[in-house]
């Protein structure tokens, strides 16, 4: 089997954040770009298995899965607030590749996005769900916060405190 | 008078310690571990999009069932909606028929009203039942986290047994890219007397919403 890393590019209208609307404002509108790689399980590996000094909190989502939306502010903050400490967060989507343009991309710029964020694109979920943890049903949101020295994985949804109060168990 | 009293309070507050225990072994064994391989399933009875109450009872001759929660617009659910239809037309007549359960709280959920899938199983000319598991009850009984999640039921003396729980095949998103037919094979094995080989898969699904 061929892995390959495609990297996909679009252009995205900014009418398309928020406060304006679409049609009438072309005249206002900029352009941005966002990369969101496409990634095989094989290459979101060394995502998941990074032995440095940083503490890294993955999530896996989509732009479909309500309860993983109002999760993510949470992430973001977190992406924030705990830079300095040498915290990473990566929000792994599940989104279809086929919805990278039409909606993962758009998503990730109206709602300003500054964690990083992959698309995972591995049909074969049995084969990877347990090696992402033995303990994942395969529902999301899921998450896995891990250091160098330590791996926690939970299947639920987090508010920024029960998210900080993980983050800080692992950083001590 | 008073050691009647007494007497009342007393028999309450048992019987409450014994209800509340009662509680916590049914949630610490029942609804957050749910069925496994193996588990023998309580019938249910859960509203029809025809109107009609269903059970398993009333399948005398089905050989087993193949349960699968599943909903109305979660992408897996939707992407696996003619599988679904096609794996009742291979084995409902083979003696297992699909017994599909819409798990989620409208409430929560607004896309997954029963009269929304009434209309999805109209649109999509389910040959199969699509229940309602209104109390979400049933779900937690057999411990579904996600939809679609799929347990494999065999008849065996009188009671329904787990012989399979996971994903249908390998592929969710795409069924001509399919190269392992998890559940059929599991289903293929029963029906030659064989023991499933592969007991549990694991797919990625949208969590279900109560």
């Amino acid at each position: 089997m061929l892995f390959f890393l495609a990297c996909a590019e679009k252009k995205v209208d900014s009418n398309q954040k928020e406060g304006l609307n679409s049609s009438d404002n072309k005249i206002a509108k900029t352009h941005t770009s966002t990369k969101i790689p496409i990634l095989s399980f094989k290459e979101l590996m060394p995502l998941l298995n990074k032995n440095n000094d940083s503490v890294y909190v993955v999530n896996f989502w989509a732009t479909w899965c309500k309860p993983c939306i109002k999760e993510l502010p949470a992430f973001e903050k977190i992406n924030a607030e705990y830079k300095e400490e040498k915290v990473k967060v990566i929000l792994v989507s599940l989104d279809f590749p086929e919805q990278l343009e039409k909606q993962l991309i758009p998503f990730v710029e109206k709602r300003d996005i500054m964690s990083e964020v992959v698309l995972l694109d591995d049909a074969d979920a049995n084969s990877w769900i347990p090696k992402v943890s033995e303990k994942w049903s395969g529902a999301i949101p899921a998450t896995v916060i891990y250091s160098n020295s330590e791996r926690k994985f939970y299947e639920r949804s987090f508010t920024y405190e029960e998210l900080e109060t993980e983050l800080e168990s692992i950083l001590k | 008078m008073k050691i009647k009293q007494i007497l009342t309070v007393s028999i309450i507050a048992i019987f409450s310690i014994v209800m509340l225990s009662s509680y916590i072994s049914l949630n610490s064994e029942s609804i957050i571990k749910g069925y496994q391989i193996g588990s023998e399933v309580a019938d249910i009875n859960l509203l029809d999009v025809d109107n009609k109450m269903v059970s398993f009872s009333d399948f005398s001759d089905a050989k087993g069932f193949i349960v699968i929660f599943t909903c109305n617009t979660c992408p897996y659910a939707v992407a696996s909606e003619d599988r679904i239809n096609a794996l009742d037309a291979e084995f409902k007549t083979k003696g297992y028929p699909v017994i599909a359960i819409n798990p989620n709280n409208p409430d929560v959920q607004p896309d997954d009203t029963f009269v929304l899938m009434q209309q999805k199983a109209k649109e999509k000319e389910f040959t199969f039942p699509y229940l309602f598991d209104e109390s979400h009850m049933v779900y937690a009984q057999f411990g579904a986290a996600k939809t679609p999640h799929v347990y494999l039921l065999q008849k065996e003396d009188g009671k329904r047994i787990v012989k399979y729980i996971g994903a249908i095949d390998d592929n969710v998103r795409k069924a001509s890219s399919v190269k392992e037919r998890f559940l059929a094979n599991a289903i293929n094995e029963l029906l030659t007397g064989k023991e499933v080989s592969l007991k549990e898969t694991k797919a990625i699904g949208c969590s279900v919403k109560v």
